[in-house]
């Protein structure tokens, strides 16, 4: 079984960031970027499973522009086997990118498709749920534990959700998004790093894969969150107890 | 800022808790040593074991300057084999009367005099919980003005003081010995100027290190030095003592980056030598003095310091080498291929690697599939991303088919970058959670540095775990030594061998930390007879009374 895991490029996890004087997004330009951090988990969790003898290759896949390349690098450092970038501009969209990877998919056949259940950049959280709808797959999202079988071709997936987990099961092949605790990815280490210098890299277009970039989502505005105005210090109850009354009017 | 403050007073309070059971193991041990051995000095002190073990190998002059530092006085044991000090309380000094705290009162204002006795207990514990004095005064001056009174009454008074920054210094040198006045910069923390042109930074000695280094992340500059002790240090200490830290292989010393300095002198007078120039060569460039003399000259009220551009690309790799002579090479060859982006070259040994990962949470091994004897973090700091990391890529698979390196692994983002960071950072904490420790700082030729390590690990044997770590790429060793419990036995079959060694290999009993108190009376191992006495003759200069942090940096047999 082959497994292939999405993987994006984003805004290190550590950098603060800026948004652009034209409002138009994020400042990217001179800023550290990094695999984004659900992503990687993904990336963990399909190898350990071919480390595990479930899976026999596992292929990394990325869209958007050139850079992407540097992050799927990481990608076969880690241990993926190869890697297909989608040559994209750098804005792109949930069911976009959705719709390229159902494309991807039907290229390579793979048995499941493993996601992180988010991007540290916009936040979504949608990509992994609408490629299992246009692919009709079943899908588990939000994994914090996966348990595949390889003669019964199900797996068991333990969703976080709001008050305990929820155990699923699922017919493969499907789609698994990743949750934080699923497990701790892996270092780079240099053997690796050396290896990965000879994996392959296959680039491909949209036009390829037959996917245009229409979208029906329009960006008006990114602005930062209003900063928090400073808090004053007060020297007495009397004070405090006038400011309720009188200026935060809430006794 | 005030995040930074937060965190470092809960790291500080963790630390003052986590500390408390081993100071009750501490007192529990002294009530041990029957009394008479504690003032007796003919008893096998630690301090005395010195002068009377052969000293057969060792230079001799050297020789003579400890018998004689040793025979002069009388001891008065204080911490038994924890502190292994021995001093008496000058009796020129006068104690604190009522008049006096009515004077401070008037010229700083109650809020800054303090004697609560909480605060002050604080104040007179260093950050290692080895030192302890019993000051009854704290005082805060805001500016130069009030420390130059503070200082003009105390000289005419001969009220002896200590300097104290941040506290984080580790040879007790910040903390009264007996009663003296403590007198902390803490209020003494603005900015003055920065010019973004030429990096040079001006503001008061007490701004703590990490808020100078994030005042100037966002002007896009960088503190030439950085250490573990970021959260809480200031950078008066960090001059004071000299401080090296992890950037030094890359941005020199403090006495390059240094540019000016405003000192109030033990008399009160200002002394403002606070140029902002690179070049200046007007007479003696005085500041120097100043520069690692741990407050014993004079009190630094204001520094102008050069400061690097931030650059953007940072790349960090964890490494683990078989063997010493490998993690040598690899430094030679890192400084020739690595060249102008190398910022830094740190080791530590299997052992050290052993104590972050048991006592600190949360603690990864970035090589997990075997155990190491040594691990090599190499950090580059330079402009360009991709032909960086290119560069250190390059290096690195070089060294490895050359077998100088035997696995490693290259941080792919700022988390993986901060958590090899923690692994080297991390060790005083984890020797501090280990229990007891010897702590030595050295400077080495680097070929010799791991042999003192092995040799006393030969000595010990099972009784201590001896630990080896530092800035290799400075010629630094942090050679620690953790045991159960302090022990008298321990003690004595490290010192004075180690500087004894270290004296026979040319390199400095201190490298980084300053004498203090813990080495004052060692000095003669690095540092010939005639210059001591001119040391001594400079101190008797710059502060007559010996007002200024007393027992400390230099034997007290010389200046009291
Ligand atoms: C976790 C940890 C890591 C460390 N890492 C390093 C390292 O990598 N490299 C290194 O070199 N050191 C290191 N140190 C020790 C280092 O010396 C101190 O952390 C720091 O430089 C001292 O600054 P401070 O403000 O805490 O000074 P303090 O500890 O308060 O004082 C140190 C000395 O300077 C004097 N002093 C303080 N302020 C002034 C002033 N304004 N004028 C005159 N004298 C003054 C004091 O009297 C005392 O003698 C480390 C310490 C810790 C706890």
């Amino acid at each position: 079984m082959k497994i292939m895991v999405a993987i994006k490029r984003v805004v290190d996890y550590a950098v603060k960031i800026r948004i652009k004087s034209d409002k138009t997004g994020v400042e990217t330009t001179n800023v550290k970027m990094s695999m984004n951090p659900f992503c990687e988990i993904a990336l963990e969790e399909a190898l350990r499973m071919k480390e595990s003898g479930v899976a026999s290759e596992v292929i990394a896949v990325s869209m958007g522009p050139t850079q992407c390349v540097d992050t799927l690098r990481t990608g076969l450092a880690m241990g993926a086997d190869r890697a297909i970038h989608v040559d994209a501009p750098s804005t792109l969209y949930p069911l976009t990118v959705a719709k390229l990877l159902k494309a991807l998919v039907q290229v390579e056949k793979p048995g499941l498709l493993i996601l992180g259940k988010q991007a540290i950049d916009d936040d979504c959280n949608q990509t992994g749920q609408m490629v299992a709808g246009l692919l009709n797959w079943p899908q588990g999202t939000f994994a914090s534990k996966v348990v595949v079988d390889k003669e019964k071709k199900a797996a068991t997936v333990d969703r976080e959700v709001d008050g305990g987990l929820e155990t699923l099961c699922l017919d493969l092949p499907a789609v698994i998004t990743t949750d934080l605790r699923l497990n701790q990815p892996r270092y780079a280490t240099l053997p690796n790093i050396m290896k990965a210098k000879s994996k392959p890299i296959k680039k491909m277009s949209l036009a390829e894969l037959n996917v245009d970039l229409r979208s029906d989502l329009e960006v008006v505005q990114v602005t930062a969150p209003p900063v928090r105005k400073a808090g004053v210090i007060l020297s007495s109850v009397d004070e405090l107890v006038d400011k309720l009354k009188n200026e935060a009017h809430v006794i | 800022m005030e995040n930074h403050k937060a965190a470092a007073a809960a790291v500080a309070y963790r630390l003052l808790n986590q500390t408390k059971h081993k100071s009750n193991k501490i007192l529990h041990q002294r009530r041990l040593i029957p009394n008479s051995t504690q003032l007796n000095p003919s008893s096998s002190t630690s301090g005395f074991t010195q002068a009377s073990v052969p000293l057969n190998q060792f230079v001799a002059s050297y020789r003579w300057d400890l018998r004689k530092s040793s025979l002069i006085h009388t001891h008065h044991r204080k911490f038994g084999s924890v502190a292994s000090t021995i001093v008496e309380r000058n009796p020129n000094f006068s104690t604190i009367n009522h008049d006096d705290l009515i004077y401070f009162d008037k010229i700083l204002g109650a809020k800054k005099v303090i004697q609560d006795p909480e605060e002050l207990q604080t104040a007179n514990t260093d950050w290692m919980h080895k030192y302890k004095g019993s000051s009854k005064l704290m005082l805060q001056p805001e500016n130069t003005t009030e420390l130059s009174q503070i200082l003009d009454y105390c000289n005419s008074r001969r009220l002896a003081v200590v300097p104290q920054g941040g506290n984080t210094g580790l040879v007790g040198g910040s903390v009264p010995v007996f009663d003296e006045i403590i007198i902390n910069t803490r209020r003494m923390n603005s900015v003055i100027s920065f010019d973004q042109v030429s990096g040079v930074l001006v503001c008061e000695a007490g701004c703590i290190l990490e808020n100078l280094i994030s005042f100037l992340d966002k002007k896009g500059f960088i503190m030439p030095l950085d250490l573990g002790a970021k959260g809480s240090c200031q950078i008066g200490g960090n001059i004071s003592t000299n401080a090296g830290g992890l950037r030094l292989v890359r941005y020199g010393s403090l006495h390059g980056t240094v540019l000016g300095l405003e000192v109030v002198l033990a008399n009160g007078s200002v002394i403002d030598m606070l140029g902002t120039l690179r070049k200046d060569n007007t007479g003696y460039d005085l500041k120097h003095l100043f520069i690692g003399s741990e407050g014993s000259l004079g009190i630094i009220t204001k520094v102008s310091i050069l400061t690097p551009p931030k650059l953007s690309s940072v790349n960090i790799a964890f490494l683990a080498c078989e063997d010493y002579i490998s993690c040598q090479k690899l430094l030679f060859q890192a400084k020739r291929r690595l060249g102008e982006i190398l910022s830094a070259f740190e080791f530590l040994d299997s052992q050290a690697m052993n104590l972050v990962l048991h006592h600190l949470d949360g603690v990864r091994n970035p090589l997990p599939s075997s155990i190491y004897n040594f691990y090599v973090l190499i950090e580059t700091t330079g402009s360009n991303e991709s032909n960086d990391k290119a560069t250190l890529e390059a290096f690195l698979l070089h060294a490895m088919e050359n077998g100088l390196v035997s696995d490693g692994a290259l941080a792919q983002d700022f988390s993986q970058a901060s958590s090899f960071w923690h692994i080297r950072e991390g060790i005083p904490e984890a020797l501090q959670k280990a229990g007891a420790v010897y702590k030595y700082d050295l400077s080495l030729p680097v070929e010799k540095m791991y042999d003192l390590v092995e040799e006393m690990r030969t000595r010990l044997g099972a009784a201590a775990n001896v630990v080896g770590y530092g800035h290799l790429g400075d010629g630094n060793l942090h050679l620690n030594v953790s045991a159960r419990q302090y022990d008298d036995a321990i003690l004595a079959q490290i010192e004075p061998f180690v500087y004894e060694w270290t004296s026979q290999h040319r390199g400095s009993i201190s490298a980084e930390h300053g004498l203090g108190l813990m080495k004052a009376e060692k000095i003669y191992y690095s540092k010939s007879s005639e210059t001591v006495q001119l040391m001594a003759s400079v101190k008797k200069l710059l502060d007559p009374n010996g007002i200024l942090n007393p027992y400390k940096v230099i034997p007290s047999s010389l200046v009291s």
